[in-house]
């Protein structure tokens, strides 16, 4: 029997294992790709520093070598099942189940598939993408700055709050990271491509971190972003492929139109599939919004209702990496103190 | 003994209550329309009242749409109406027989057994035939009294709530005829007038003096007239009520935005059945005080709710439901229209601007515009079948003015109706394509826009489909298709988008299809209902349309669609999508 048996193999499993290694424990992480560091594989840069996110997965990948941590890469937890002697009983997608003292579930989150918000035109018009595929453009090139249509636009949208804070998508809860996130995308926008015009419309600006307001400010400051508060309603296309939207500029009380060559939809955080179907197979407690439940908000905010499962990361509500990283740190130490007692 | 106490007691409830009926319906008709009236006096001599003689005949008698619906309901409804009338005809024959003449005192066919204890020619015939008659009828008092123990039984979940006076007259009508044969069963243990009923069971072991048979005969007048003259205030009115109604209906009257006195006829005929209950969708968002029966037994007690009034899909379910056919969404409406308070609806911004000429307008409307996949569709499917149309809202357009229409906003729909219209009209074209529903009811309802045809999109695809503009691929995929509210019980257009879809998969059925489809609950009709309710009406709508585990969720509504794209794994698609994505260029 193993002592931690990890789901998932983004930064928040591996943290949890590479300081369960340090102190003393055996681990195991599943993870469902063939390769380990998940959403952040697809992600450029790190928001208040602007740093790689490949600098991240590069660390990571040098301390699982390091500690020889073991990872079944292409595999997939099924269900999950507390046995009589209250070890568990993990079943995967390769008809190998294990056993184990405890159980973390780091599985992470899924991001909101626009194509729900079906007014904004995601795949149905060409110059409408997502924060997730704004990162991927950047990842690949790092001079120029294009639309889809491969023109340099002359007016760039950021649409917050795609899928979030939203009752009419079922998310009633903020997704935390996408204001801080478009405004890092739009000053690496105006970095690449100066003469381009950004506008972001956000509903609230919730810049609650360590260096969020600075960037904030630099945003408008230096690089002259402008920000409306109001909601976009529709969008529609022009025959030359640029976007007329139709929005309300709630400061100013009036709708208004304006056309883009390229809209950005910040889209936001949702529970993970996975979580419903761990919830079925053992129980394990979630909340309104199907994240799972911490047993404690502040005292034990990684132990579950179920004892000896454990959660690290965004399976819990959406969060950055920072403090991903931090809760994932936290889980091991609770699961230290779980199995030595 | 006086026979006066006998007879009193009936006559005097009989003159009441045909005063107050005579009184009340020369009112309400003298408040019709002068062109109703009209319909009146030209309907009368025509094959229309014959016609309305038979609906009474089927559904004031018969009761057979509550039959089709629940048949136990239905035989408790029969029992009591054509049983009852029956009564009353064979025990006319039966006085005019015995006094071999036609003129007998009103009086003596109701209390027969009371007056007369002669034998005549057929006298024992008639005794066992009105025996069988009130058996029957006692048979429905029975299954009203298990109605009101254990509405179950019927198999409906819910029984209509009563008031102290509802109470009076439902004690009165369920005592008559129990009254009667006790009545009648001492009349026939003292003079041996009676049929295998009345002489069989009730007296047989007990000693019956005149003095208890006068009482009970006594008695039996009175419930006859505590119930003729509570019927007016009660919900007994439906009965008169009803029978008016059907002519009226069959001389082409129609129901009007505003509330008036075809309005109310309406509602005095609702027999609260309860039918409309079980037909609710609200109940599984655990609403159950805002169904239609209350809402009419609300206008009639003049203590209708706002909260009550608004929080309705105006699905049309209970209306299809409803026996007496009653216009239970547009007498809502018209309620709405009453209550509502004008607000601010100037629309002076909109601007009115030269229409371009065209064959066919495209108007979208608001909700195509929120789902543009099902826009880009429809212009591709245009552009394939070399239609020269003219896509009206492209930029700017007014909303169609069904949205305001639902929450009784009449004026400001009507501006927004004569804005629209009147660019349509300059356009000249023949043909007006809405691909929205919601849209499609208003412009058939309210537009007046004479010559011009008006299609959805799942009827004009379909045309052109016939006329070989377009051809479609079949991807063998199984497809459900939802009925969207506003075009199916709305327009009544169930067959076109069934056979467009069948060009393109399998078409599977479902359990509650077409007239009895469910609604997806994402309507405008109601803006008060929160987001958790309307998930619990969409997850159990949803359980029905994908129980066949179908590849494809079809419909031919954008805000359907818009409401089911967040509860199902399946592709939800519009039909419009469905026959874009699978045209093939001629």
């Amino acid at each position: 029997m193993i002592d931690v048996l990890i789901i998932g193999g983004g930064i928040a499993g591996i943290e949890t294992a590479c300081s369960l290694q340090e102190l003393g424990l055996e681990t195991l992480i599943i993870e469902k790709e063939k390769q380990i560091g998940g959403h952040l594989n697809n992600w450029d840069t790190l928001f208040p520093t602007k740093r790689s996110a490949s600098e991240i997965l590069e660390y990571y990948t040098e301390q699982i070598r390091k500690k020889s941590i073991t990872i079944y890469l292409n595999t997939t937890v099924t269900s999950i099942r507390k046995q009589d002697d209250g070890s568990f009983e993990v079943y995967t997608s390769r008809e190998v189940s294990f056993k184990s003292k405890t159980v973390v579930m780091a599985h992470g989150f899924s991001l909101f598939n626009a194509q729900r918000k079906e007014e904004y035109g995601y795949k149905i018009y060409e110059n409408v993408i997502t924060s997730a595929d704004l990162e991927q453009t950047f990842k690949q090139n790092n001079d120029v700055f294009v639309n889809p249509m491969g023109k340099i636009p002359e007016r760039v949208a950021f649409i917050h709050c795609v899928g979030s804070r939203d009752e009419k998508s079922g998310n009633h809860y903020c997704s935390k990271v996408c204001c801080i996130t478009a405004v890092k995308q739009a000053i690496k926008v105006k970095q690449l491509s100066p003469q381009t015009q950004v506008f972001c419309f956000y509903m609230d600006l919730r810049l609650y971190g360590r260096g969020f307001e600075e960037m904030y400010r630099e945003a408008q400051e230096k690089w002259g972003v402008q920000f409306i508060r109001g909601r976009l309603s529709e969008v529609a296309e022009n025959i030359d492929g640029s976007l007329q939207l139709k929005a309300e500029d709630t400061l100013a009380a009036r709708p208004f139109k304006m056309s883009v060559d390229m809209l950005v939809l910040m889209v936001g955080f949702e529970a993970n599939k996975s979580t419903a179907l761990f919830h079925n197979s053992c129980g394990v407690a979630c909340t309104e919004s199907r994240f799972i439940q911490p047993r404690h908000h502040h005292l034990s905010a990684n132990a579950t209702n179920i004892d000896g499962l454990f959660t690290a990361g965004t399976s819990i509500a959406p969060l950055s990496v920072f403090d991903t990283l931090n809760h994932a740190k936290a889980a091991a130490f609770a699961i230290h103190s779980y199995i030595t007692k | 003994m006086n026979d006066l106490f006998i007879i009193a007691p009936f006559t005097i409830g009989l003159i009441i209550l045909l005063g107050i009926l005579i009184g009340k319906y020369v009112v309400w008709t003298i408040q019709l329309s002068q062109i109703d009236k009209l319909r009146i006096l030209h309907g009368f001599f025509t094959v229309r009242t014959l016609r309305a003689i038979r609906e009474i005949f089927w559904e004031s008698l018969l009761h057979r749409n509550i039959w089709k619906t629940n048949p136990l309901l239905g035989y408790m409804h029969m029992s009591f109406a054509l049983g009852w009338l029956l009564l009353i005809i064979v025990g006319h024959i039966e006085a005019y027989m015995q006094a071999s003449s036609l003129s007998v005192s009103p009086w003596i066919p109701i209390f027969f057994r009371y007056f007369e204890h002669e034998h005549f020619y057929g006298a024992r015939f008639f005794a066992h035939t009105m025996d069988v008659l009130l058996l029957y009828v006692l048979s429905g008092v029975v299954l009203a009294y298990g109605k009101r123990i254990n509405s179950k039984l019927f198999g409906i979940k819910r029984t209509t709530k009563l008031k102290p006076k509802d109470r009076i007259s439902l004690i009165a009508l369920w005592s008559i005829f129990p009254l009667r044969l006790f009545a009648e069963s001492a009349t026939a243990a003292l003079h041996g007038n009676g049929g295998f009923l009345t002489s069989g069971i009730v007296f047989r072991y007990l000693q019956v003096t005149p003095n208890i048979e006068y009482t009970l005969w006594v008695l039996y007048s009175c419930s006859l007239a505590i119930f003729f003259i509570t019927l007016p205030f009660t919900r007994y009115m439906h009965i008169p009520t009803e029978v008016y109604y059907i002519f009226l209906k069959e001389y082409g009257i129609k129901l009007k935005k505003q509330f008036n006195s075809y309005s109310k006829i309406q509602v005095y005929s609702c027999s609260r059945c309860g039918i409309c209950i079980d037909a609710c969708q609200m109940h599984h968002a655990q609403i159950s005080n805002n169904q239609s029966v209350y809402i009419l037994k609300n206008i009639r007690d003049e203590n209708l709710t706002d909260r009550k009034l608004y929080n309705c899909l105006l699905c049309g379910r209970c209306e299809d439901a409803c026996p007496v056919n009653i216009n239970l969404n547009d007498l809502r409406i018209s309620q709405r229209i009453k209550s509502s308070k004008e607000y601010n609806s100037s629309y002076d911004f909109l601007e009115y601007s030269i229409t371009e000429k065209a064959d066919v307008v495209y108007f979208a409307g608001c909700m195509t515009h929120l789902t543009p996949g099902i826009k880009k569709s429809i212009l591709t499917v245009l552009d394939t079948a070399g239609v020269n149309y003219l896509f009206l809202d492209k930029d700017k357009g007014a909303c169609c003015g069904r949205p305001l229409m639902q929450a009784g906003q009449i004026e400001a729909a009507k501006k927004l109706i004569a804005y629209n219209r009147q660019q349509i009209l300059e356009s000249g074209a023949h043909t007006l394509l809405v691909s929205c529903p919601i849209c499609y009811k208003v412009f058939r309802d309210d537009y007046e826009l004479g010559q011009i045809d008006i299609r959805h999109h799942s009827e004009y695809f379909l045309e052109l489909l016939h006329n070989q503009k377009i051809t479609i691929r079949n991807t063998q995929k199984s497809i459900v298709y939802h009925d969207p509210c506003e075009l199916g019980r709305g327009c009544k257009v169930y067959e076109q988008p069934r056979e467009l879809l069948q060009s393109i998969g399998t078409l599977k059925k479902v359990k509650h299809e077409k007239v009895e489809s469910l609604c997806c609950s994402g309507s405008l009709g109601d803006l008060s209902l929160s987001m958790v309710e309307r998930n619990k009406i969409k997850e159990q709508t949803l359980e029905v349309l994908l129980k066949p585990n179908p590849d494809i969720l079809a419909t031919s509504c954008p805000l359907c669609k818009k409401t089911f794209v967040k509860g199902v794994d399946i592709q939800v698609k519009d039909i419009a999508e469905l026959v874009a994505e699978n045209i093939q260029s001629n």
